[in-house]
């Protein structure tokens, strides 16, 4: 038991300044260190869970439509009006550009190409990890924090089988049409601008338009979304499954999954592009596109 | 009451990183007891009530139920042995996106296969059983008051007829009235099912009146490396005699010498 002479009566005058703070600064990266493999490795286990349950025991149907409506049909208003003004502001960005080697009528080109390979499956997962992701991990933090998730496991219910794999099957199987949403939308608000407000003949527009963007394309971009899907439904799950006690847990537990998902959609989006044209070029190593 | 142990608490050691929590822990259970785990805040009765249902694993020691090691348990093994647990939380840990029926039936539908007619035909008798009118079916967790969302709870552990219920801090954070309600639940509970009871308390109100015995933990760091952590283990009338200061301090619920280390502890601060 703690007695009075444990209780120091003093402060302790610290010793061997710049050793000692070397020493700890190796200690603090050493825990650090630790502390990313562990939680590289409990992230892999709990995606290892969840994949396994996914093929063990399929959602029941009333959980899995109501989170795919949660998902999908809820997120489709604001995908819809970002991927607009995405396709419109490109529209503004590149005119003067195109414009300065009368090539104005290309226009529907680029703004299509870049909607199809980057900017819609971009967008739309930035949108699904602000939108759904945070509120996934907040939603799975509180129910961790309130016991609900013990509540669960104690009644003979696989918390991963039960909250997880909805979410997780719902954010793989509803991004890909957001995704062709948020492309379509932006087509079209990059159109619209082009037609009405810079005047570009339309017949030329759509004409070049469909002379650069291909079926791949828009298949590039689905591709690339499914594994973007797939890591929003993860990171949030993890996040929330690992939440701190408290309403600062489930506010960083929140705050995390959307910068966590952000960062890793965009280095995954670099890796996706190299291998998809990697692989591009090997069907098609001379293809009219790359001829023109 | 002395009969075969239902659970076996066999020298369990858990740990949170550095800090342990529990140490050594051994305990029988005999099929029928109620049993209340004492304590104050922090000494590790709740990561007790949660080891023996394997929601925490033990870093040593293990907890034997039926004859079953829970630690050894494949599972799905482990998730068919906790259908015969009911567990009630602190704070009920209702679905708080489900209303009050949904919450009821949520083990049924899960693990039951009769019709939806039969499952609500059982909703209901455990929904009378605790005392609570039907106007509260349609209403979501967070509409209820205290005192119900902890009856909504024990009807969802009762709706599985468990042989074994774990309350955690029954009647924590209730009015004098409503806990008494919850301690004659808890005593129905027990005489109508005839179910094992691990009530973990601060109120010794509940423990008097609903346990046939009494254990006492301390906290880790107020003991010594070789001090056992169970400092009582009883029957209710014992713990009002034990010569144990600790005990009798807890039982009367006096501060003694913690007011002392409160002040110790804030002139420490005011030195530093």
């Amino acid at each position: 038991m703690a007695t009075e002479s444990d209780i120091p009566t003093q402060r302790q005058p610290r010793r061997g300044g710049i050793v000692r703070a070397f020493n700890e600064s190796i200690t603090d990266l050493g825990s650090f260190a630790i502390d990313v493999i562990v939680s590289l490795g409990d992230m892999t286990r709990f995606a290892w869970r969840t994949i396994v349950w996914m093929f063990t025991r399929l959602p029941r149907r009333d959980t899995m439509f109501a989170s795919m409506y949660q998902i999908g049909v809820l997120s489709l208003p604001v995908i819809a009006i970002t991927g607009t003004f995405i396709g419109m502001v490109l529209a503004v960005q590149s005119y003067n550009q195109f414009r300065a080697f009368g090539l104005e009528t290309q226009l529907g080109g680029a703004i299509n190409k870049s909607m199809f390979r980057e900017l819609g499956p971009v967008l739309a997962a930035t949108m699904l990890a602000g939108r759904v992701g945070s509120a996934m991990a907040a939603e799975l933090g509180t129910m961790r924090v309130t016991e609900q998730i013990d509540a669960l496991a104690s009644m003979g219910t696989n918390p991963i089988q039960h909250l997880v794999v909805p979410r997780f099957l719902s954010c793989l199987l509803m991004i890909p049409s957001l995704t062709i949403m948020a492309v379509f939308m932006g087509v079209m608000g990059g159109f619209l601008y082009c037609t009405t407000v810079l005047n570009i003949d339309y017949y030329h527009y759509w004409d070049n338009a469909k002379k650069y963007a291909e079926n791949w394309d828009l298949f590039y971009g689905v591709i690339k979304s499914v594994f973007f899907g797939a890591t929003i439904g993860m990171v949030s799950c993890y996040r929330g499954f690992h939440c701190q006690p408290g309403a600062e847990g489930v506010g960083q537990a929140a705050t995390k999954a959307f910068v966590l998902s952000f960062v890793i959609i965009i280095a995954l989006d670099l890796f996706l592009s190299i291998m998809l044209d990697a692989v591009y070029q090997a069907i098609w190593p001379i293809s009219p596109v790359t001829l023109m | 009451m002395a009969t075969e142990p239902i659970l076996q608490v066999e020298a369990l050691h858990v740990q949170f990183g550095r800090q342990v929590v529990l140490r050594n822990i051994s305990m029988d259970i005999p099929r029928g007891q109620t049993l209340a785990i004492i304590g104050e805040s922090g000494c590790g009765k709740t990561v007790l009530l949660k080891t023996i249902i394997g929601l925490i694993q033990p870093q040593q020691g293990h907890v034997t139920f039926d004859g079953q090691v829970m630690e050894k348990l494949a599972p799905k093994e482990l998730a068919r042995e906790r259908l015969r647990f009911g567990f009630v939380f602190q704070n009920a840990a209702l679905f708080d996106s489900m209303t009050v029926a949904q919450n009821i039936m949520f083990p049924l539908r899960q693990h039951r296969t009769n019709s939806r007619g039969q499952q609500e035909q059982e909703m209901l008798a455990h929904l009378a059983e605790v005392g609570l009118p039907t106007s509260v079916l349609e209403k979501r967790p967070a509409e209820l008051s205290g005192g119900m969302r902890k009856r909504v709870g024990l009807a969802r552990a009762l709706v599985m007829q468990p042989e074994v219920l774990l309350y955690d801090e029954p009647t924590t954070g209730l009015d004098p009235i409503v806990s008494d309600v919850i301690n004659e639940l808890m005593i129905r509970t027990r005489d109508r099912y005839s179910v094992t009871s691990i009530i973990v308390t601060h109120d010794m109100k509940t423990a008097r009146k609903v346990a046939d015995r009494v254990v006492m933990l301390y906290p880790i760091s107020r003991l010594d490396a070789d001090e056992p952590q169970i400092i009582f283990d009883g029957s209710p009338a014992e713990i009002d005699v034990t010569r144990d200061r600790r005990v009798s301090q807890f039982v009367r619920g006096e501060a003694g010498d913690r007011l002392m280390e409160t002040r110790q502890s804030q002139a420490i601060e005011e030195i530093s």
